[in-house]
Formats: C-alpha cells, sequence, structure tokens
C-alpha cells in the first residue's frame, strides 16, 4: 500500500497543476498517471490559451467581464456564470505563473506574450507558443514538477507514471484513494489518501472520428461514475471543423485565426452564404463553422464531395513557418500537403468533451473528498460550446482551484478513517476482475466492439442529431454492451498487457456513449454544440437546465439541475 | 487498393522467453496508412499480445520511438509507403526491455533530472510577465519542441558504453536553459556538465542530429556547451580515468 495526503489522477495540466498547489501547501502528493506525464493529451493542444492580458494591439479594451461574456454567450447561455468570471479573472494570473515558471510563450514586438484572434472572441487574447502551446505548457509544469519532486524543503510529492487507475475508493461517501495497476509489473496497489483530485482529461474516444489521443478512452471518468460521481452535460461534444480529412490530426484554429479560408469545391469561401457564419466567416465559434461545413459536404459541395479546404497559401511561407510549423507538418505527413502550395483537406470531427463529472466552481463534488478538474470535469464553464482557447485555461485555473480546496479538506481532517480491511477487500474485488478478463474466452474481439462503437457514435451523436438515428445508435450501443461481456482475451500474462488496458477501457466508453446518446434523446432542443434537426431551435422555458446522469446498481438514470444565469440574461446567439 | 506488407517485430516477455526472437506479421496497407496503424492492426487482429507504448498518434507525445528499417523513428509519423516492402521493428537500444517494443526509459528520465530541467530566474516570480524579444525567444524555436521520445540517446553510440553519459536530450535542455534570457543559472547549468559524462564525453557523431523528428539539433546544442565552457574557461572536473 502506497499512501499519501492526497491522491492526485492524472499528470496532464489539470493534475500537475492540481499536485503543484498540494504540494506548496506543504501537503504530501502520489500522482498516479497511466503514461509518462508528458504523453498527456495536454500535449496536443496547439492554438493557445485565453486570458485578457491586452497584449494585442487590438485588445487594449479587453477585460476579464469581457471575456466571461464571450464565453457565456458562446455556451449558449448554458455555462454556470460565476464560474466562468472566476475562470476569466483568475486566468490571468494563472498565464503570468505559467510564463514566470518558463514556458515559452512566442512574443510580441515589444517582447510581451503574443495573443492572436480566436472564434468567438471579441478581442485577440488568445496566448500561444507557435502552434504548439500545449505541448510548451505541459512541458513546463512537467519541469516544475521535478524541481518540487527533487526539493527537500516541502512534503514529498511523486509522480508514478505507468499506473493505471482502475477503481476509486469510496468510503462511507467519502473518497479515500485509489486502485490502480502497474502497467509494467501487473501488480494492482492501494494507494491511499485522505482526498483525491481527479484529471482524466477528455473521453474523444467513444467516436470514431475524433482528434483525440489513443488513450482518451472515456475510462478516466467512467471510474469516479461508478462510484456515484455524476455526469453532467454529457451530451455536449464539440465537433472541430478543421480535422485531417485524412485520419482527424487537428488543424488548429489558429490557422484561421492568422487568416486562412475555409472553400468549398466552387473555390467559395462558402460561410458568407449561412446568416449565422456571414460576419464573422472563419472567426464564427466552432459549432456554427463545423455545422455550415457539414452543410456543404452534404450539399455536395464537398471537395471530391466529402471535405473542405482549408486554404491557407495567402499567408504567405514566411507566416506559415513562423506561425503555424507543426500544423504544417501534420499537413505532409498525414495528408501529402504543404499547406505553403497546397490547400489542406479538412473535415469536421469530435474534439472535446463539455461535460464530465458533475464539480462546482470549487472543484467539489457529491463525494466527499472528491475533486476533479480539467477536461474529465463539468464545472460548467463552457455550457453547451466550448470556446476555443478556453479549456487550456480552464485546466491550470481550476487545478490550481483544486489543489488548494483539496489541501484544506485535508488540513481539516479528511473525514474518517477507513479500515485497512476495506482498503484490501476492494482490492481483492479489483484482482478478481483482472484475473478473470485475463482469463476470459469469449469469441468476441474487443478491438472490433470499438470500432463498431465509434461508428455508432460518429452516425447517431454526430453534428446533426434527430431522435431516429440517436435511437438506432442507442440500441447499437445496448448490443455491443451486451457483446462486451462475451469477449476473450487471448493473450498473455500481466507485464505491460496492453491488450488487457484496452479492453477494460472498452467498457467506460460504453457506457459513456449511452450518456451522451440518452442525454441527447431527452433534451428536445438545439443548443450550441447540440444541433437537432428534428428540434432546430433552442428551448430556454424547458431545457435552461443541466443534464445530470447517476450510475445506480450498473443502470444509469438521469435528472436535471439549475442553471447560474446571475450575471447575464440568456439572449439569442449573434455574432 | 490494400497492398500486404511483412513486418518483422522484436518480442520478449521477460515472463516466459529466455531469448527474444521476431515475429512475422503479414499487414494489409492502405495508403497513407503508417507504422503505428500497422502495429495496431497486428495488436487487434492478430496477436494481442504485442507490447508497444502510443498515445497521440501525431507526433507530439513522444511514446512510440523506435528502430524501424535501420533508423530510429516515430512509429505514428513513419509512412508505411516510404519503408520497403519488408519491414524490421526493434526497441530503443541501450535501455532495458520490459516487454516486446517496450524499454524501461527511466535512466533516460533520470539524467534529464540531473540537469536541473526547469527555469532558474534571476529574480522573483512577480508581477507580469517577463520581458523576452522576439530574437531572443526564436534562439529557443526548436530547442523547446523535444518531445523527450529517447530517439537520441538510444541512437547515441556514447551512450552504448558510458551508462552515465547524460545523453543528447539532456544535454541540449541544459543549451534550452542557458540560453533563454530569463534563465540566470549560468554557471550551475555548465557545472553540471562539464565533467567526463557530460558535454565533452560526445563524439560528435551526429546521430542524433540525425534521429531527432522535431529537429532539436542535439549535436550544435553540446557544441554550443562546449564552446560557453571554454569562453568561461570553467575547468571540466574530469578524473583521471575519464579521458
Ligand atoms: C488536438 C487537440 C488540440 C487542442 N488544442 C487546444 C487549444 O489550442 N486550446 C485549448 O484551450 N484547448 C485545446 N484542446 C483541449 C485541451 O487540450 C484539453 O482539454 C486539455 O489539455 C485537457 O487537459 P487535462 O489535464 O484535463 O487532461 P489530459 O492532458 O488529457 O491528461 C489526462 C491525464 O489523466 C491520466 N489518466 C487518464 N486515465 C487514467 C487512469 N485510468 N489511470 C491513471 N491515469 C489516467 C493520463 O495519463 C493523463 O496524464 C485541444 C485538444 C485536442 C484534442
Ligand atoms: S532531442 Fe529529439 S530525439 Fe532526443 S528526445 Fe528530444 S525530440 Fe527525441
Ligand atoms: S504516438 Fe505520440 S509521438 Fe507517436
Amino acid at each position: 500500500m502506497i499512501t499519501s495526503d492526497v491522491i492526485v489522477v492524472g499528470a496532464g495540466l489539470a493534475g500537475l497543476r492540481a499536485a503543484l498547489e498540494l504540494n506548496r501547501h506543504n501537503v504530501k502528493v502520489a500522482v498516479v498517471t497511466k503514461v509518462h506525464p508528458a504523453r498527456s493529451h495536454s500535449v496536443a493542444a496547439q492554438g493557445g490559451i485565453n486570458a485578457a492580458l491586452r497584449n494585442h494591439p487590438r485588445g487594449k479594451f479587453d477585460s476579464p467581464e469581457l471575456h466571461a461574456f464571450d464565453t457565456i454567450k458562446g455556451s449558449d447561455y448554458l455555462a454556470d456564470q460565476k464560474a466562468v468570471l472566476k475562470m476569466t479573472t483568475e486566468g490571468i494570473e494563472r498565464i503570468y505563473e505559467l510564463e514566470h515558471w518558463g514556458a515559452p510563450f512566442s512574443r510580441t514586438e515589444d517582447g510581451r506574450i503574443a495573443q492572436r484572434p480566436f472564434g468567438g472572441a471579441g478581442f485577440p487574447r488568445t496566448c500561444y507558443a507557435t502552434d504548439k502551446t500545449g505541448h510548451v505548457l505541459l512541458h513546463t509544469l512537467y519541469e516544475q514538477a521535478l524541481k518540487f519532486e527533487a526539493a527537500s524543503e516541502r512534503a514529498d510529492m511523486q509522480i508514478f507514471d505507468e499506473w493505471f487507475v482502475t477503481r476509486l475508493i469510496v468510503y462511507k461517501g467519502t473518497a479515500k484513494g485509489v486502485i490502480a495497476l502497474n502497467i509494467n509489473t501487473g501488480e494492482l496497489e492501494i494507494f491511499a489518501g485522505q482526498a483525491v483530485i481527479w484529471a482524466t482529461g477528455g473521453s474523444g474516444r467513444v467516436f470514431g472520428r475524433t482528434s483525440n489521443a489513443y488513450i482518451n478512452t472515456g475510462w478516466g471518468m467512467c471510474v469516479p461514475f461508478y462510484e456515484g460521481v455524476p455526469l453532467k452535460d454529457m451530451e455536449f461534444i464539440q465537433f472541430h471543423p478543421t480535422e485531417l480529412y485524412t485520419n482527424n490530426v487537428l488543424i488548429t484554429e489558429g490557422a484561421r485565426g492568422e487568416g486562412g479560408f475555409l472553400l468549398n469545391n466552387r473555390q467559395e469561401r462558402f460561410l458568407a452564404n449561412y446568416e449565422d457564419s456571414a460576419k464573422a466567416m472563419e472567426m464564427a465559434p466552432r459549432d456554427i463553422v463545423a455545422r455550415n461545413m457539414q452543410r456543404e459536404i452534404l450539399a455536395g459541395r464537398g471537395v471530391e464531395g466529402k471535405y473542405i479546404h482549408l486554404d491557407l497559401r495567402h499567408l504567405g511561407k514566411k507566416k506559415i513557418l513562423e506561425r503555424l510549423p507543426s500544423i504544417r507538418m501534420h499537413a505532409i505527413h498525414f495528408a501529402g500537403v504543404d499547406p505553403i502550395d497546397q490547400p489542406i483537406p479538412v473535415a469536421p470531427g469530435q474534439h472535446y468533451t463539455m461535460g464530465g463529472l458533475d464539480v462546482n466552481l470549487n472543484t467539489e463534488s457529491k463525494v466527499k473528498g472528491f475533486f476533479a478538474a480539467g477536461e474529465c470535469a463539468c464545472v460548467s464553464v463552457h455550457g453547451s460550446n466550448r470556446l476555443g482557447g478556453n479549456s487550456l485555461l480552464e485546466t491550470v485555473v481550476f487545478g490550481k482551484i483544486a489543489g488548494e480546496y483539496a489541501s484544506a479538506y485535508f488540513k481539516e481532517g479528511g473525514g474518517t478513517d477507513v479500515p485497512v480491511s476495506f482498503l484490501n477487500q476492494i482490492l481483492k474485488e479489483e484482482e478478481d476482475k483482472i484475473i478473470r478478463l485475463l482469463e476470459s474466452k469469449g469469441k468476441e474481439n474487443h478491438s472490433a466492439i470499438k470500432h463498431e462503437l465509434g461508428n455508432a457514435m460518429d452516425l447517431g451523436a454526430g453534428i446533426f442529431r434527430e431522435a431516429r438515428t440517436m435511437n438506432v445508435s442507442l440500441e447499437k450501443v445496448k448490443e455491443l454492451k451486451e457483446r462486451y461481456e462475451h469477449i476473450g482475451l487471448n493473450s498473455s500474462g500481466r507485464i505491460a498487457n496492453f491488450d488487457l488496458l484496452w479492453a477494460i477501457q472498452l467498457k467506460g466508453s460504453l457506457d459513456l456513449a449511452e450518456v451522451i446518446l440518452r442525454g441527447a434523446i431527452n433534451r428536445q432542443e438545439s443548443r450550441g454544440a447540440q444541433f437537432r434537426t428534428d428540434y432546430p431551435m433552442r428551448d430556454d422555458k424547458n431545457w435552461m437546465k443541466h443534464t445530470v446522469a447517476k450510475w445506480k446498481d450498473g443502470t444509469i438514470h438521469l435528472g436535471y439541475t439549475s442553471v447560474d444565469l446571475s450575471l447575464y440574461k440568456a439572449k439569442k446567439r449573434h455574432y | 487498393m490494400a497492398e500486404t506488407k511483412t513486418f518483422k517485430v522484436f518480442r520478449f516477455n521477460p515472463q516466459t522467453d529466455k531469448k527474444h526472437r521476431f515475429d512475422t506479421f503479414k499487414v494489409p496497407c492502405r495508403p497513407g496508412m503508417t507504422v503505428l496503424q500497422a502495429l495496431n492492426y497486428v495488436q487487434e487482429n492478430l496477436d494481442g499480445s504485442l507490447a508497444y507504448r502510443s498515445s497521440c498518434r501525431e507526433g507530439i507525445c513522444g511514446s512510440c520511438a523506435m528502430h524501424i528499417n535501420g533508423k530510429y523513428r516515430l512509429a505514428c509519423e513513419t509512412q508505411i509507403s516510404h519503408l520497403s516492402a519488408s519491414i524490421t521493428i526493434r526497441p530503443m537500444a541501450h535501455m532495458d526491455i520490459i516487454r516486446d517494443l517496450v524499454v524501461d526509459m527511466t535512466p533516460f528520465f533520470e539524467k534529464l533530472k540531473a540537469i536541473k530541467p526547469y527555469l532558474i530566474p534571476g529574480d522573483p516570480d512577480e508581477g507580469a510577465e517577463r520581458i523576452q524579444t522576439q530574437d531572443e525567444r526564436a534562439y529557443l524555436d526548436y530547442i523547446v519542441d523535444c518531445i523527450l521520445c529517447g530517439a537520441c540517446y538510444a541512437s547515441c553510440a556514447v551512450n552504448g558504453y558510458d551508462d552515465e553519459y547524460l545523453g543528447p536530450a539532456a544535454l541540449a535542455k541544459t543549451n534550452r536553459f542557458l540560453m533563454d534570457s530569463r534563465d540566470k543559472a549560468d554557471e550551475q547549468r555548465l557545472a553540471l556538465v562539464c565533467d567526463e559524462h557530460g558535454v565533452f564525453r560526445c563524439h560528435t557523431l551526429f546521430n542524433c542530429q540525425t534521429v531527432c523528428p522535431k529537429n532539436v539539433d542535439p549535436t550544435a546544442n553540446i557544441a554550443n556547451l562546449k564552446r560557453q565552457i571554454i569562453a568561461r574557461q570553467l575547468n571540466p572536473g574530469f578524473s583521471k580515468k575519464g579521458i
């Protein structure tokens, strides 16, 4: 058994920021992560992180309030407003802190942090490091974590990488640690602590066409869900307008921010032909751009009938090399085109999970001692549609808050003690589950189930939704869940058994898929990222509320809670 | 359209095997397919027990460096069509094998930790951002792109015979901080790398420069460190057996 004051699960931006905060408060921390911190998906974020720093010549009148307003409007008024203002206000300090810790942001001519325009934002407020913002921020926090690990003046901090969490330990309604599998030895271990901070990131791999890393399976969100932490607003899935048509690798919104055009097969900037994007054009919010792209494709005006061209050629070689070097390489590697000479084939795909573990603006949940931050959590600051550049911000703002609140909770005593016999019993249950899976001899191939799930979600829960297709997909998910009970793992041993890891995680993907579809079917309106062809209007009277899903004895139950609308009145979204 | 290619993949499971072997898999390859996708195909359809790391599948997380047809590369960025009909894959060298293509990168990360890989500024962390000019930032352009994949370390002959040699990535990281206009710990940093297992152990073989998928160019970074040490006339802490 490994004991610590607080256990952090996940070492992306949110998890690392939380761990640093805990340790700053002299709290002993164990960070448990299934991949080395630098492999976390935060590393793939490209475009940037929002805050009203006012460094851009066109941003002189920006403010946290205006940033909050843009975010709330972008959310189609489903975000909790005080939480948003907290994020946009504290965000400024968090960015400076990242810079102080060494993050190599791109610079303005006067040597300040550079900012670029992003969709749905009134001012250029997206701070960036070329098109590798997530990479430099994650490495910066990892570097700080190494510094904290090596320091002797505080309580211990230790990162346990390549440890896969299978279970959250909840004793008498209080979180007390986790069970994790050491991937490289196959041994299970108890991590006991007085509080747990959850930061397992997004769940894009529930879909087939997604910009997310393979590791974003959704299992991370399900582990606490199974133990009583509800999931909120899971039906709201962001589809990013510009993913490479070939393999869904992301082409950052920064490419449009720098002036890129979207063209149909007639070389038209077609966004001009749609009322909701005619004014903002390529800088309209993601949900609107993605829908209009899909409409063009459906109307037969896609290039080769299938995708849209993102044209950067007019930006010139110098700007492309300076500001967008890695998306150029992505286009070359994965689509065989050099954006300096040719347009990039793109199409919308799954990108971000707006919903997540239900927490309040202090990252606290219904389960005592359980906190969550980052993409796995739903505070909610994104409501039904996230603005680009706001989720990196969310990770560091709420990661810090989680560290702060968890350390206060720990210092106040952290609830009742848990008997060792209880911990051992949970360990045994997990051990039995692993053995059962390892020895499973069913006929079903779990990879096949995963691919069928991805297709069903792309079809049923995509950009355009309607009751009929969603129900077809829901039936399919139920069938796949049934088939999952009959999978067979023909492999071998416990050391680095990735087959086992993928098989465990598929269960989470399947359960999340059901939560997403049922939430989407129930919600008979169109709001933000959810567009229902059978209910094309927003319906504030009936649906200005958060969906809350609960897990009870293996089944999913939906309920609803209210939205914090205390700052701005809900209006129609115009851009 | 699918063309079948042959993959010979290094296999070793310490729990059951005394010796490693190569397994041969036939994989149908679509245009545009990468080596990582071929490994996925094997794991999903032919042999679930094949072990390798992967995450981002877009060359940014550093999980998937391996030896592919004679060269260290990222499996996720390597197009199969650029390789011959028969493809041989081995794990990275100079590190113990955990299973198949998964190696124990602990020594690589321990060496990274040894060089104090974090900003050491001269002034307190207060107020708004520190000012850095565009030119000062431009110097860091490729160095900060390191994804800690380990390809340089595995390709370096010196790492093969000197277990304690810091290796290309850790040394390049030293230069990344040394050359950062905000960092004020030059002497401390140089002192950490100027012993017999540091920069002067580098024989300028250019392997790291050749394999680095992110153009970090550790060779040039190491050269700069050597220049800085010599310019400051720091006394390299060599022991007699070192040279
Ligand atoms: C391609 C791409 C580009 C993006 N670009 C931007 C952008 O420009 N701006 C922006 O604001 N946002 C962007 N986003 C969104 C943003 O990057 C993410 O929302 C954010 O980085 C998530 O960070 P996180 O810390 O919550 O999770 P992650 O960084 O995903 O980290 C999750 C951590 O949890 C661990 N973990 C998960 N499950 C387990 C388990 N069972 N056991 C142990 N550990 C586990 C993982 O090992 C990992 O360390 C982008 C997203 C994508 C996909
Ligand atoms: S320097 Fe290059 S090869 Fe070496 S670890 Fe960094 S990215 Fe990989
Ligand atoms: S899978 Fe991330 S670098 Fe290859």
